[in-house]
């Protein structure tokens, strides 16, 4: 620091302290909302203290869900998203690992146009070609399905391109090394690339499993039955699946719910986080 | 493209380790998006009983159409505005937090997690927060002798999804700032300060100007955001209503597909927006080849 400003570090705390009551504001709204019983919402403006039915509303959510507007209880849900989200962060990893490998260590015809073909996937989000990829995977029979909810979103350029970089790191003597020891391709991959990028895959997992987690229009179109419904998606159905005004207390509780496995996923790994962030979008 | 000085070789063994990413992308990616392409040619009648090819009258339709028109006008404010508030937001902390010393991990640590709500939930939260019967805004607003109701009030609804779009991205512009800040050499400052620029002329003739890479990159990465991951924010809460003041591009493919059941129509917006997200992949590439040269 050039100067130190007295006044001027108290403006910058001042600053920041309420930038973090802001940005935190809508959650903590969400947590109070959550303790409240269902009669403080019709009285008027929402209260900012917490409530004496805390206990009872997420054992509400969790257990029963809403079965009045059709939507299934919580705990289910809850596992659905995890079992999606794990799907697609194991799927992106593996596949993109194993293809990052053919294309830096072999020298085969073809390389470069299958490098463009995965490259196009980074120019086409589902929300995109929505139609057309929902027929696609109607056709193939697997709406309702765990693998309807994952396949198609498991492949992944970025996750290919930041492996294929640090590959092209990864000192040529290894290799050799490995070679003279007889290994064959296989066993360099799985005995020295492997144990090497472990830094690399721990901070995509984190990216990729918040990716998975979150997504929202993709379970909405290929799950109609309660069973597949996977959490974010399940909030809006509470939303507006009733007549009136939605049962707040039970909607913030499931809110809370939803945010919080990825939140604590960032707040523990944060390390990992801003590493995966910050380098896979260079 | 390189690939090792002296690479493994089997004749049979890349193609099988490409194999499960390629046959993804190709069913996944390749196949729906060339469907697309071709069935924004065609036209069904309204029972589905005949198609017809019709060249770009889907396209030259959407262009005329005054519903398409005020979806794009829609779209460009929910970006700009997004992408500005919660730029501006975001670089206002990330100054501020790279001043401090022992407090600079905690803050961020306060900051980051929003990135980790999913923009369904962030909409949600928002829609709680400013609901016009029990919510604490309107009620505060209403002190104010402003009367908030974004279901009625177009202009109202638009802020509420800016708001609630771009507070969940400030952590993402947060992270980037503070990384470009900390790499800006401490001595190109103090030698401004030596030759007494006061600490706001310091920012905006020395510190401004060098983010600027950063700040072109993430202005692309946030229009990208505001356009295409930002369904949920609309869909949770207002449902590009009301009279169509929030239906952005994205939200009127998934209603004109799935709900209008319009699938020629839709698949030439598909075809618009794979376009649009080409040229930003394409900027966003570019940049990044600057970057590196020098």
């Amino acid at each position: 620091m050039v100067e130190n400003n007295r006044w001027g570090n108290f403006f910058a705390h001042l600053v920041l302290i309420l930038g973090v009551a802001i940005v935190i504001f809508p959650v903590y709204v969400a947590i109070i909302a959550s303790t409240h019983p269902p009669g403080t919402f019709i009285r008027g403006v929402m209260p900012l203290l917490p409530g004496p039915n805390a206990l009872e509303n997420y054992k509400t959510v969790i257990t029963d869900g809403r079965s009045r507007a059709g939507t299934p209880p919580i705990g289910g849900m809850l596992w659905n998203s995890f079992v999606m989200a794990m799907a697609i962060t194991i799927g992106k990893l593996s596949i993109s690992l194993l293809s990052a490998f053919a294309i830096v260590y072999f020298r085969f015809p073809f390389r470069i146009f299958f490098f463009w073909i995965i490259f196009l996937t980074l120019m086409l989000p589902v929300e995109v070609r929505i139609v057309p990829t929902f027929q696609v995977v109607a056709d193939l029979g697997m709406l309702n399905s765990f693998a309807g909810l994952s396949i198609p979103l498991i492949a992944s350029a970025t996750a290919t391109f930041l492996f294929r970089q640090f590959f092209m790191t990864v000192p040529e003597e290894l290799m050799e090394a490995a070679r003279v020891d007889g290994a064959g391709p296989m066993k360099f991959f799985k005995d020295i690339l492997l144990p090497l990028s472990i830094t690399n895959i721990a901070s995509l997992f984190v990216i990729m499993f918040i990716y998975g987690w979150n997504q929202y229009l993709w379970p909405l179109l290929i799950t109609t039955d309660p069973e597949y419904y996977t959490i974010v998606m399940g909030i809006q159905r509470m939303v507006t699946g009733g007549d009136s005004e939605p049962l707040w207390h039970l909607v913030m509780a499931t809110v809370v719910l939803a945010a919080l496995p990825p939140i604590l996923v960032i707040l523990f790994m944060q390390r990992l986080f801003v590493k995966g962030l910050t380098e896979t979008e260079k | 493209m390189q690939t090792k000085r002296i690479p493994f070789s089997s004749r049979w063994l890349p193609y099988a380790l490409l194999a499960p990413q390629v046959i993804v992308t190709l069913i996944f990616f390749i196949w729906p998006a060339s469907q697309a392409l071709y069935q924004s040619f065609l036209r069904q009648d309204i029972f589905g009983l005949r198609t017809d090819f019709v060249w770009f009258d889907n396209f030259s339709r959407l262009f005329a159409d005054q519903l398409y028109l005020n979806s794009l006008k829609v779209t460009l404010i929910f970006s700009v505005g997004t992408t500005f508030l919660s730029m501006s937001i975001a670089l206002l902390f990330a100054v501020m937090v790279n001043r401090m010393i022992r407090s600079r991990d905690s803050y961020t640590t306060f900051l980051v997690w929003p990135y980790a709500v999913a923009p369904a939930i962030a909409g949600v939260l928002w829609w709680f927060i400013f609901n016009p019967s029990i919510g604490i805004m309107p009620y505060m607003l209403k002190g104010f002798g402003y009367d908030w109701n974004h279901r009625s009030s177009s202009t109202d609804a638009m802020i509420l999804v800016i708001i609630a779009a771009a507070w969940k991205q400030i952590s993402y512009n947060f992270l980037f700032f503070l990384a470009g800040l900390q790499s800006i050499p401490q001595s190109l400052i103090e030698a401004a300060a030596i030759d007494g620029a006061s600490r706001f002329k310091r920012f905006w003739t020395i510190v401004f100007p060098l983010l600027s890479p950063i700040t072109f990159f993430l202005m692309v990465v946030n229009i990208v955001y505001a356009m295409f991951d930002t369904f949920g924010v609309i869909h949770a809460t207002t449902e590009g209503g009301p009279a169509q003041a929030t239906n952005i591009l994205v939200y009127k493919v998934y209603r004109d597909g799935f709900v209008n059941l319009n699938l020629g129509s839709s698949a030439a917006q598909s075809v618009i927006l794979m376009g649009i997200v080409i040229v930003l992949t394409v900027i966003q590439f570019r940049y990044i080849e600057r970057r590196v040269n020098y």
